[in-house]
Parts: structure tokens; sequence; C-alpha cells
């Protein structure tokens, strides 16, 4: 591949994943400095610097970009804060890659960082909002997050025979490739008898299936190709980043997604109306057309397990299987550590819970130490290409593809 | 009785005069439909169109999927004391060729449903405070009583 879609890695920082209720802008400071340490350079040598919003941390996390860059030290770095719901992190590094392409700069730093309210996400901001779909969904149907989860898993159920134990099995997976990750927030073992024991939230979805709102931050450093090879005195970098997928829906989106109350219409459609061919399947393959790498190189995936049961839709979505065939997959061990392309090694959301801003960035860091060989305990054997997938409210997709 | 007011206006008929009906859009210039009703643009990127007409939507159509309601949503919905459990389902409407979300009458349990079962549009109350009920569309289920058999 041709230098000018690439870019290097050249650190990666987290701060453990939990719910103390700290300042978010701890953690983000505690991941820059790791990530920062990680690549060998100061903080003095970022040029950019690229903020993933928090909304629920009043103004300073509105312009995460400069809070951060004000809690390192003010240097005159150039910034941008960015916000794209549970995307925020890859809108980020999208900003970065795209400063780094264009020559406008060499070194860029990105970060994010969550603290969270207990329960449910209950929409943001006080007062009746009655042009607000997400105020409205909460209000008129009492939809939560877990209830949109829970549609798709009962889909899969009564469309692909998909049972309980299945979804339970993931969890278990999960559980277990977490167990070793330092920045997991969940760090133990269970059994398919523990999640069928644990409360329904959302039938078919149970309260271990279902994941938790968590603090957290994460952060890397970025930069050219060419400034990665002077600091390596003349080596290719060890890891790049060779595409960033930030695409949109397309119409018609036949899918039902948080915070709507419909989908699209297809009658102005003149394609075939599939109620089910959505928006996720849309957002990897923009990655894979620009790295021109396609999921049959794939050595894992982090994909964002909101549910469970989710993880089984993001399995065809990312293209490891044909629609129906997830169970299978799963079931054959395929996606375990150990098998051909194993899921969420990190343990994924199951085993962090959401710290929405940081999230998709923390994706990314474990796909990094993954390709560098370091993921003690939850190690993909030769790992060589990962893939990120999420998605954003109101449609913003987030992939980020990487090689070694 | 106590007053009947929609929680939301505009979003549906109440069934005073003919069956209540989801009300959306109906663009002038595609046909695309939309709920809730559009009424500065067209979802259709290949449509500039910013005329619609409020049309009454499907009062029927199929399971797309369903779920429940077992934790008491946070505010703004309005529960009732004791909290009572709720079923949700998504409905494609095959006339819009769109999926519509909504709660389910009470009573029913995601036992009662399949995807692809047909269920009817009715309205209902979704909270009541002092005196007035807070009315919303909610689905019913055509079939339920048959497979019952």
């Amino acid at each position: 591949m041709p230098d000018d879609k690439r870019i290097a890695v050249l650190g990666a920082g987290m701060h453990p994943w939990g719910k103390w209720g700290r300042p978010f802008v701890e953690y983000g400071l505690a991941a820059a400095r790791d990530a920062l340490a990680d690549a060998g350079l100061g903080w003095r040598d970022i040029q950019f610097v690229s903020g993933a919003d928090t909304i629920r941390n009043g103004y300073p996390g509105f312009v995460a970009g400069a809070t951060f860059a004000q809690a390192l030290g003010w240097t005159g770095a150039r910034v941008s804060s960015v916000y794209a719901a549970c995307a925020s992190g890859a809108a980020a590094i999208g900003s970065a890659r795209a400063q780094i392409l264009a020559g406008l700069c060499d070194v860029a730093l990105v970060v994010g960082a969550d603290t969270t309210p207990k329960g449910f996400f209950a929409p943001v901001g006080g007062g009746d909002r009655k042009d607000d779909p997400d105020w409205l969904r909460f209000h008129l149907m009492g939809a939560t997050n877990p209830t949109y989860f829970a549609l798709y898993a009962r889909r899969r159920m009564d469309r692909f025979g998909a049972t309980e134990e299945d979804f339970a099995q993931v969890k278990v997976k999960n559980a277990r490739h977490g167990v070793a990750n330092p920045y997991a927030r969940y760090r133990g073992e269970v059994t398919v008898d523990e999640v069928l024991a644990s409360p329904m939230v959302a039938d078919p979805l149970r309260l271990l299936e279902i994941c938790a709102t968590s603090d957290g931050g994460a952060a890397l450093v970025l930069t050219s190709m060419d400034f990665a090879r002077r600091h390596a005195g003349g080596a290719e970098p060890q890891v790049t980043i060779n595409a960033v997928s930030t695409v949109t829906p397309s119409f018609p989106n036949t899918v039902i997604e948080m915070p709507n109350f419909s989908t699209d219409s297809a009658v102005a459609f003149s394609g075939q109306w599939d109620a089910g061919a959505g928006f996720r399947p849309s957002i990897t393959a923009a990655a894979y057309a620009e790295a021109g790498i396609g999921p049959e190189d794939l050595s894992l995936a982090e994909v964002y397990d909101l549910s469970a049961a989710l993880e089984l839709d993001w399995y065809e979505d990312i293209g490891l299987c044909g629609e129906g065939e997830a169970e299978k997959l799963l079931r054959d061990g395929v996606t375990s550590l150990g098998g051909r392309v194993p899921v969420n090694p990190s343990g994924g959301l199951s085993c962090f819970g959401e710290a929405i801003p940081a999230q998709a960035i923390a994706q990314v860091c474990e796909s990094v130490w993954q390709l560098r060989g370091v993921a003690a305990g939850h190690q993909v054997e030769g790992a060589r290409v990962a893939v990120t997938a999420n998605q954003g409210l109101f449609g913003h997709g987030s992939s980020v593809l990487l090689t070694r | 009785m106590g007053a009947r007011v929609p929680a939301v206006d505009g979003w549906f008929s109440l069934g005073e005069e003919g069956p209540a009906a989801l009300l959306g859009s109906k663009c002038a210039g595609c046909g695309t439909y939309a709920f809730p009703a559009e009424t500065r643009y067209c979802r259709n990127p290949d449509c500039e169109s910013a005329e619609f007409e409020v049309v009454e939507l499907s009062r029927r159509g199929r399971i797309w999927s369903y779920t429940d309601a077992r934790y008491q949503p946070p505010p703004p919905y309005v529960a009732a004391d004791p909290y009572v459990p709720f079923c949700l389902v998504a409905v494609e409407l095959a006339a819009e060729k769109l999926v519509v979300m909504g709660q389910v009458v009470d009573g029913v349990t995601v036992d009662d449903l399949r995807v692809g079962d047909e269920v009817e549009l009715v309205i209902d109350t979704l909270y009541s405070e002092d005196d007035t009920d807070f009315l919303v569309w909610k689905w019913q289920p055509v079939v339920a009583a048959v497979r019952g058999a």
C-alpha cells in the first residue's frame, strides 16, 4: 500500500476502566501521558491535539481537545474537539489522520475520556424537549438503550434460531478474554448458568449480557510515516492505521436504530426493499475498500458488543460469515482466543462497560498491542491485521483498520 | 371522566372521526413517507422537495421484532406506581415500506409475540396526571388469541 493513506501509531495508552466518579480529565491525562511515554515522545512534540468530547461532564467535556491540552499545559498546539456519540473516538482519530495525511502536521495526540452516571443512560439536559427524538423516545415509549439492542437479539432468535445460551456463550467468551487485561473493569470468568440466572432487563437480554456504563480514558500518538521512520532511525513503523471509516448510512436505512421512532421509508428506492439491510455492514466495508484489505485477511476484530447478542450481528456485518451463520461461528470457537479470528480479545464492552468518547480509541489501543504481540495473557498469536467496528447515535460509522 | 390529551401533538389522530392512525408525511416530490412527519426536508438524497402532505399511515403491520422493559425507564418516562413492565414492538408497514416502533397494549407479554405476527394500532393511555389521561399510540396483537387456540 502506498504511503499516502497510511499513518503510524507510535503510542497507545489507557487509564483502567471502572466507576470512580472522578473528573474525566484525570483519566484522559493519565492515558495521554502513557501514550506519549509509549511513543518515546514528549508533550511538546505534539503539533495537533484531537479530543473526543463527552456530553455528560459540562462545558469542559464539549471542548475536550482544549481541556486535555490545558491539563497537559498550553503549548500553542493546534486543536480539534469532536462529538459523534459512541463513534467520537474514531471521529477524533479521523480528524488527526486527515491533518497528518494533508501534511499539516507530523505528530498528533488523540484523547478521549468519560465519567458516567449510574443506571440507564437517560437523555442529556432537562426540561420538555418535544423536538428531540432522544428525549421523546424515553417519554413516549420508555425505550431505553437496551430495548433497542433487545429488538436485534429477538430477531436473531426468531429468524435464525439463536438461543439464550448462544448469547450467554458470547458473554462467557468475552469474560474469559478479559481476565488478563489490566485495563478491563470486570476481570472474572462467568458461567452460562450464571449469565442465565441474572435478571432479565429487556427480553431476551439479561443484566450480564448488557454493557455497563464506565469511567475510563484512552489515547494514541499518531504520526506521519516519514516522521515515524526518522524517529526509529529509518526503520518501518511497527503498526500502521491503513483506513478510517466514518461513513453515514445510505438511504433508505431500513433497520430501526436508537433513538429513532421509525426507519427510512423505502417506497422511493428502486432496488429491492429489505427491512433488515442496514447501516452496520457499510461501516467496515468502507474501511476494507480504503485499505485494500478484506475480512478474509483479519487476525482479530474489536467490535461494539453493547449486548452479547449484538456481537453476533457484528460477525455478519464485518464479513466474518453470512447472515444467520454467526451462532455457528461462535459455537465452533472461531471467534474465541485460539480460534481463527478472535473477536474482542480485550474482553470487549462486556468486560469494560462503555466510556463513550474513549471506547473507539480503546479498541484501537487493544489492536495496537495485539499487533505488537504484547497483549500478555490474551494475545492473538501472530496477529497481523486488526479491524475495529462501532456505530454512534444518529448515524456515525466508526471503523479503524490496522496492520503490522 | 377527565380530559384525554395526546402526549405529543400531531403524531396521531384520536379516532374521533374514523379509526385512529399514526400521522406521517408523504413527500410531494418522491412519495417517501416519514414518521414522525417531516416538514422541512425529504430524507431521499435524490429529492429536494420541501412539500409534504400529512397522511394517515397503515393501521396494521407485521412485527419486525419485539422486547419488553422489565425495569422502570428513567424520566422523562412517566411510570405508574407500582411500575408495570410493558412490551415494545417494531412494526413493518408494507405500504409505506418502513418500520415504526411503539409500546404494546397492557396485558401482552413477549410470549404472546412472534416476528411476522400482525398487529393493529390503537390509542391508549400512556400516563395519567390529576384528572387528565395523556394518550399515545400502541400496538395490539391481531392473532395472539389464535395461536393460543
